[in-house]
């Protein structure tokens, strides 16, 4: 069996506007999905990940390049040969039928013997929980059920490849998170490759075995959650992707693993990790989380350790968010509440004066890219 | 007083239905059960009604007739109940052809970029701005021997050096049911549009995602989700094809009588309004009959008129 699901290889679209000009919605994009894989495609709305799944499920053909199925390729073959199944993001469930014949349709469409149609679509119907629900009509279904219904819909023909367009995007938040751990269980259990396109970082950190991360039809990071949170390799990634503090230097060395930078703003020079490549000279976005960050009260006499006057301070129950200023540059730290206290002076207050320190293992160096 | 009117909701109901309410009373139920009564009277010498209950009018519609040849005293005659039959024909033909054309082109339109969707529907309603009867009469320029359609045949045979005779046209059934086509497809292409308008390209999508060829999907999914405007429009065509007398007297001349011929006939030329008023009476049930059938079927294409 092959090992790569789908494949996108130096594919671009391009649409005409309604202004007239030519807009790359996928701009030579290159991907491999392995099979059985859960892979998101994340990105903000017009980034191109919506236009690359239709390009697999084959309701738009590229301009250029090829999309391969298995290791086949697609060229201008129509949806309906084709043997992926799309989630849809409205569910496009049909209304005029029932929850058992929307189920049944794709199955009907591939000749499939009755006596087999019914066992499957009573199989499908279980496994998402639907049991007992196959004679009513989509809009006698609550939201998640219909999610529910247009999963079955799809799974019941045993793709090769599920695609799924931000099929959460309309549940509440409490629904959504139920259903992540469900959509990720599930497609444990069926083995089958799922491609998730989520605008949602969380949602595709939480389900996802790799994710490539989306921008101006360019993927401009792909790999696993770890990865792409901790080790983002351009500016862009490492601030959609949770957030970040970014300080702009220029790059004063580098090593294999590490790179410093001097940073004018503090009149010092930092170093950490490499994580993406730089040459010295050059431009660099030194990014640190902002859990990442450890405070002190006290002097410590440190390499990438600053002086600086805590802002405010916000409590959010589990965390302490602490905005502190060095040097006129503002920088969010997140303390962990470890210790349960109704002290004031537990936390850090408006006005006090700390120690910044971040850690050369927590801060990395990359690309600052245009965007 | 004004205060009665806001807190009163049955009152509210009252006053919102009544002008309707009177007008439909006084110019429909009133006059429909004075229509029944006068079904029922006999014809005096001069056209005028004399008040009995006699079912000569009825026993007539239905083929018992006493104008017979060779001095029997009663026959069976079939004229007027194949001048019913015929306008059924005439009726189901014309839907049939109007949901045939209608059909493609509100597809078009529903599937056009929203912006000239509403210059499309714009030019379907553009025949309605010119008066019915002109219209009509349009079509017997086009139709008639020396008609348009005959000379342009004509000037092509010539360019050819055929012989020509013109064709006759005008005064057949074909020219009817035209003409009634003409007439009524804007009545269905507005509804099959409303309701295909409807159909969010995803399902169109999601059938293909499935496996359905566009056959399928058009059998499967756009069929169906139009078929209340399919219906709609079947009621809004049908019903009228069954009652105008206008299209078939104009473009049929003596040669298709249809059931608004004769009930006009009746009134205006024969001038016994009381056969005019049993045919009346029958056209109307046997249209109640059908549509009852086909709503039984298919619904009142609820969804359309709900919009």
């Amino acid at each position: 069996m092959n090992e790569i699901a789908v494949e996108l290889r130096d594919v671009v679209k391009k649409f005409q506007t309604p202004e007239g000009t030519v807009l790359s919605a996928v701009d030579h994009v290159d991907l491999q999905i392995k099979n059985g894989e859960f892979f998101s495609l994340l990105g903000s709305s017009g980034c191109g990940k919506t236009t690359s799944l239709r390009m697999i499920a084959g309701f738009e053909w590229p301009t250029a390049g090829e999309v391969y199925i298995g290791d086949i390729p697609m060229g201008h073959k129509p949806p309906f040969l084709r043997p992926v199944n799309t989630v849809f993001q409205n569910y496009a469930l049909f209304q005029h039928l029932t929850v058992q014949e929307n189920i049944a349709f794709g199955l009907e469409m591939h000749k499939v013997p009755k006596p087999e149609i019914t066992k499957r679509v009573g199989e499908a119907l279980e496994m998402v929980k639907l049991a007992g629900m196959g004679k009513r009509k989509p809009k006698q279904l609550s939201g998640g059920q219909q999610q529910r219904v247009a999963l079955a819909r799809a799974l019941v023909n045993r793709p090769s490849v599920l695609l799924l367009d931000e099929p959460l995007g309309a549940l509440d938040l409490k629904l959504r998170k139920e259903m992540q751990i469900e959509l990720k269980s599930l497609q444990q259990e069926v083995g089958i490759t799922f491609v998730y396109v989520t605008h949602d970082q969380e949602e595709a950190l939480t389900m996802s075995d790799r994710i490539a991360v989306m921008s101006h039809g360019k993927v401009k990071q792909m790999g696993s959650a770890v990865e792409i949170y901790e080790r983002p390799n351009c500016r862009f990634v490492a601030d959609f992707i949770g957030e970040s503090n970014f300080l702009r230097g220029k790059v004063t060395g580098v090593e294999r693993e590490t790179a410093s930078a001097f940073i004018p703003e503090l009149n010092a020079e930092i170093s950490g990790i490499r994580a993406s490549d730089l040459i010295v000279g050059q431009t660099t976005a030194v990014s640190i989380r902002p859990e990442k960050i450890r405070l002190s009260p006290s002097s410590v006499l440190n390499h990438n350790c600053f002086e600086g006057k805590v802002v405010t301070t916000t409590y959010i129950g589990s965390d302490t968010h602490i905005i502190v200023d060095i040097n006129g540059i503002r920088v969010k730290v997140w303390e962990q509440n470890k210790i349960s206290s109704l002290d004031p002076k537990a936390y850090y207050y408006q006005g006090q004066q700390v120690w910044v320190i971040l850690f050369p293992e927590n801060t990395l160096l990359m690309h600052e890219d245009e965007v | 007083m004004l205060k009665k009117l806001r807190e009163d909701k049955a009152l509210q109901g009252t006053l919102l239905v009544s002008p309707t309410l009177l007008f439909m009373v006084g110019l429909l139920i009133i006059p429909l059960i004075l229509t029944l009564v006068i079904s029922f009277g006999r014809r005096d010498a001069d056209g005028g009604v004399i008040y009995t209950f006699s079912l000569a009018n009825y026993a007539r519609l239905i083929g018992f007739s006493t104008n017979c040849s060779n001095g029997v005293n009663f026959c069976w005659d079939t004229l007027y109940v194949d001048i019913g039959l015929r306008s059924l024909v005439l009726a189901f033909q014309t839907t049939v052809c109007v949901i045939l054309m209608a059909f493609p082109l509100a597809y078009f339109i529903a599937r056009a970029e929203p912006k000239r969707r509403n210059t499309f529907l714009f030019l379907v309603l553009v025949p309605l701005w010119t008066n019915f009867v002109i219209r009509v009469y349009a079509w017997m320029m086009l139709l008639r021997t020396q008609g348009v359609i005959n000379g342009l045949l004509g000037w092509i045979a010539g360019l050819f050096n055929l012989p020509f005779q013109p064709l006759d046209m005008l005064y057949t059934p074909g020219a009817v049911l035209v003409g009634m086509i003409y007439e009524f497809l804007p009545f269905m292409i507005l509804p099959i549009y409303t309701s295909l308008e409807k159909i969010e390209n995803s399902l169109y999508e999601a059938a293909a995602d499935l496996g359905a060829n566009p056959i399928f999907t058009f059998l499967r999914v756009t069929l169906p989700l139009a078929l209340p405007g399919i219906v709609a429009g079947t009621i809004l065509v049908f019903i009228p094809v069954m009652g105008t007398f206008i299209v078939s007297d104009i473009l049929g001349g003596r040669q298709v009588i249809l059931v608004g011929n004769l009930i006009q006939n009746q009134f205006l030329s024969a001038r016994d309004p009381t056969f005019g008023s049993a045919a009346s009476l029958i056209l109307m049930v046997l249209t109640l009959i059908v549509t009852y059938f086909y709503t039984r079927k298919f619904g009142f294409g609820e969804e359309i008129i709900a919009v």
